[in-house]
C-alpha cells in the first residue's frame, strides 16, 4: 500500500512481472480494436490506459496523456463500461492521445487486468510483460518520477 | 385471532431476503446459488472498503458476483473460484487472509499481544510493594501519644 493511506488502489497489481492477460476487444469506430498480441507486437514500451467518459480523474489526466503522446509513447486506450457515442464525445472535448481505442463494455477484460476502476494505466515492455501499473489519474509528477524513467530504461 | 392467522399465512409466502437483491442474478440451482453466496461473502468488494462482493451494490462487485456464478456453473470448485479471484486481485480480495509469510505478523499478533499482557502482569505482581514491618513498642507508644494530643 502507499504509505499512510488505506486506499485499496495502492495494493500492488498481480500483473506486474507477468505477461498481459489474453484479450481481443472491438474498436471504437473509426479505430479498429486490438488484442493482447497487438500490444505485445509493437516492439517498444507502450501504455494501456483504461478510461471512461463518466470518469472525472480521466478528464484531469487527459493533458498528461496528450503530453506522453507528443513524446511518441504508444498509448492503447480501453473505454471501460462506456457507450461509444459518449466515449467519442469525451475524446472530442479532452483530446485523443490513443494509438488505437478498444471498448470493454461488459468489463471482463478489465477484471482480467485486476482493474479497480478508471482510470488505470499499465506499462507494457517490448516483450509484452507488464512492468508498472498506476491506479488513478496520472499526473505530471507521476510521469516525471516513475513512468518516464521506466520507459527510458525499457526502451 | 382471524387477523393474526391471516398475517401468519401471508408471512409464509414472503420470500427470504437474499444478499443479492436482484433475483435475475441468482442461479436457478439452489445448491449452486448457496455456494456462490457463501463465496461472495468471503471475497472483498474491492472498491468499497470492507464490504463483501455479495453485499455491495458497486458495479465491480456485481460483475464479480456474475463471474462467481459463471465459474460455478462451468464446474469450478470453491477453491478454484477463489484462486481465480486471487490471480487477478491478489490476497487482498480475500476477507479472511491465508496464513503465509506475508501474513505471519497479522495472524500471530493476538498471541504476541497475549504474551506481552501476561508478562506485564507477572512483572507487576513481582514489583508489588512488601507490606511494612509491624510497629515496634516505642513506635506504638509514640503513635498513641500523637493521636491523644
Amino acid at each position: 500500500m502507499r504509505e499512510g493511506t488505506y486506499d485499496p488502489h495502492g495494493v500492488p497489481s498481480m500483473l506486474v512481472g507477468k505477461a498481459l492477460p489474453n484479450f481481443s476487444l472491438p474498436g471504437l469506430p473509426p479505430s479498429v480494436g486490438f488484442s493482447s498480441a497487438d500490444v505485445a507486437a509493437v516492439g517498444r514500451p507502450s501504455l494501456i490506459n483504461f478510461f471512461a467518459s463518466w470518469c472525472l480523474p480521466c478528464v484531469q489526466e487527459a493533458p498528461v496523456l496528450m503530453a506522453l503522446k507528443r513524446q511518441r509513447t504508444p498509448i492503447w486506450g480501453i473505454a471501460y463500461k462506456d457507450k461509444p457515442e459518449a466515449t467519442s464525445g469525451f475524446l472530442r472535448q479532452n483530446g485523443d492521445p490513443y494509438t488505437r481505442i478498444a471498448r470493454d463494455e461488459p468489463g471482463n477484460t478489465a477484471i482480467d487486468f485486476g482493474l479497480y476502476g478508471v482510470p488505470e494505466t499499465y506499462l507494457i515492455d517490448k516483450s509484452g510483460i507488464v512492468r508498472w501499473r498506476w491506479a488513478g489519474g496520472l499526473s505530471d509528477d507521476v510521469v516525471r518520477q516513475s513512468l518516464a524513467p521506466l520507459i527510458q530504461s525499457l526502451a | 385471532v382471524k387477523r393474526a392467522i391471516t398475517v401468519l399465512l401471508l408471512a409464509m409466502f414472503v420470500s427470504p431476503a437474499f444478499a443479492v437483491s436482484d433475483p435475475a442474478e441468482m442461479l436457478p440451482n439452489r445448491a449452486q446459488e448457496e455456494r456462490a453466496e457463501s463465496l461472495g461473502h468471503q471475497l472483498r468488494c474491492l472498491v468499497c472498503q470492507n464490504e463483501s462482493v455479495e453485499e455491495s451494490n458497486a458495479d465491480l462487485a456485481r460483475d464479480l458476483r456474475r463471474i462467481i456464478r459463471q465459474r460455478i456453473v462451468a464446474g469450478d470448485t470453491d477453491t478454484q473460484v477463489v484462486e481465480w479471484m486471487v490471480a487477478r486481485y491478489g490476497n487482498f480480495v480475500r476477507l479472511r487472509p491465508p496464513f503465509n509469510a506475508e501474513t505471519l505478523a497479522l495472524w500471530s499478533a493476538p498471541g504476541i499481544a497475549l504474551a506481552i499482557g501476561i508478562a506485564a502482569a507477572l512483572i507487576a505482581r513481582r514489583r508489588r510493594p512488601v507490606a511494612p514491618a509491624p510497629l515496634t513498642d516505642t513506635e506504638r507508644q509514640r503513635l498513641s501519644d500523637l493521636l491523644k494530643s
